[in-house]
């Protein structure tokens, strides 16, 4: 029956990506992947899925292509205000006693939440003091990242997240507006290293006092996330916090006991110490 | 006919009055999971999940992501996330874009719903006010699930249950009445 063969399709598709260009999207969960690629599929104007499979194979000029449906995400600055505002209330109390501090965003995109980091540090006069680790598998969103400019329209919303969390300056005093985009001062990434990281094949990074990985996990499978989660338990500090998703748990996960819940309301963790 | 396991619902404009009717009339041993997404305003929390807890016979919850499918439960799309039925029958969510302008997403629950439990799944089309669930619905029925739709005389917003019919010509026409007794007389093997 067709339904299975698209099923099938798309394994082999998986199978493709990774051996040719190793990018493993096997384990993703799989209903969502298929909702992008069947997208893909009908965007790009190819019949069938082993069609564009053939393409990518063999051009790897239809790589980015495909990798901005499999991998890119939408995201606002300050999505959830709640979120940034325990941060700034809850948690970065506890960083303020450390000399110097680590902070890595897993899974970056486009970089709105690295900047609402940046941003929320600044105001906390914590940023000098701070590296960030900017993370991601697509090299054409971390490009976008490292660059800083969302279109205008977004700043609204941006601005309103950014008042709700707690802000204690105006957005505005970051940005420069030009041509119906908006431009974010270099000086929010002087102290950010932009990255290529895998958490599906790519090892333990530093010692982390805060991970911010939020709606990353959701496209991943449980033994993937399950790897993830043990890796940024190895790449924290004593103590260290991760925060997830607002409706990410660790509560399925294997290493659910190697956590306990920080802020439980906006899925802050903290590193147990045994 | 093999027995159903899953029914999910769809409903928009109009929906905490029709779901107030149908949820509520669900028997407390009733066997089968209902997902349910309605369209609510982003940045809201989901008012309606206390509300019909308060109603139902039933454990009414918004879904979490990786969650285990139990069986006698009635879970909620969250606001602002597609929720997904993943093909190991556990529950996922997704940030991704709205489709058909919502998130979540009627159609992206019924489409993967429909490929988790091919025919063992009901679709229910309720109230609307817009097209969403018509594709969804269409999988469902094309699945070899029981496809069903809210009589549109007595639908506070019609524009959804007649896109879904014209989506899914075979699929019943109930009110909600109707559509309370014929979930409740479902019983898994």
């Amino acid at each position: 029956m067709p339904e299975a063969i698209e099923d099938l399709e798309i394994q082999l598709l998986l199978e493709a990506l990774y051996q040719r260009y190793h990018y493993d999207f096997r384990h993703y969960a799989r209903a969502s992947i298929k909702r992008r690629l069947t997208q893909a599929r009908a965007q790009l104007g190819f019949p069938t899925i082993s069609a564009m499979q053939d393409r990518v194979l063999h051009d790897p000029a239809m790589l980015p292509r495909l990798l901005d449906y499999l991998t890119v995400q939408v995201s606002e600055m300050f999505r959830d205000p709640s979120y940034f505002r325990a941060l700034r209330e809850k948690v970065l109390p506890h960083l303020r006693t450390y000399p110097s501090l680590k902070v890595w965003i897993a899974g970056c995109s486009t970089g709105e939440e690295l900047y609402s980091l940046a941003i929320l540090f600044k105001e906390e006069d914590l940023y000098d003091r701070t590296i960030f680790y900017a993370t991601d598998i697509n090299p054409e969103a971390l490009a976008a990242a490292e660059a800083g400019v969302y279109t205008l329209e977004r700043i609204r919303k941006f601005t309103e997240n950014h008042q709700k969390s707690g802000g204690k300056s105006s957005l505005s005093d970051y940005y420069t507006a030009a041509y119906g985009r908006a431009v974010f001062d270099k000086g929010l990434r002087s102290r950010v290293v932009f990255s290529d990281h895998s958490l599906v094949t790519d090892a333990v990074f530093g010692e982390m006092h805060l991970i911010s990985c939020r709606n990353v996990m959701i496209y991943f499978d449980r033994a993937l996330q399950d790897r993830a989660v043990g890796l940024f338990h190895e790449s924290l500090a004593r103590k260290g916090f991760l925060g997830l998703g607002s409706k990410e748990s660790l509560r399925f996960s294997a290493h659910a006991g190697a956590f306990s819940e920080f802020v439980p309301s906006e899925k802050i963790y903290q590193r147990r110490e045994p | 006919m093999t027995p159903a396991r899953t029914i999910v619902i769809g409903a928009s404009a109009g929906a905490v009055q029709a779901l107030l009717v149908l949820l509520p009339a669900l028997p407390a041993d009733f066997a089968l999971t209902v997902l349910v997404v309605v369209h609510v305003p982003p940045d809201r929390d989901n008012v309606l999940v206390p509300l019909l807890r308060a109603k139902c016979l039933l454990p009414v919850k918004e879904a979490e992501d990786k969650e285990p499918i139990a069986a006698g439960v009635i879970y909620f799309a969250p606001s602002d996330y597609h929720l997904l039925v993943e093909p190991d029958r556990t529950l996922a969510l997704s940030a991704d874009e709205p489709v058909n302008y919502s998130r979540p997403s009627i159609d992206v629950l019924f489409e993967s719903a429909a490929d988790a439990y091919r025919e063992e799944l009901v679709g229910v089309i309720l109230t609307g006010a817009n097209h969403d669930g018509a594709a969804g619905l269409k999988a469902v029925a094309d699945a070899g699930g029981v496809a069903i739709v809210q009589d549109s005389g007595e639908a506070y917003a019609t524009a959804m249950p007649d896109a879904a019919r014209e989506a899914s010509p075979t699929a019943l026409t109930m009110n909600l009445d109707a559509i309370a007794s014929y979930l409740s007389s479902l019983e898994t093997a």
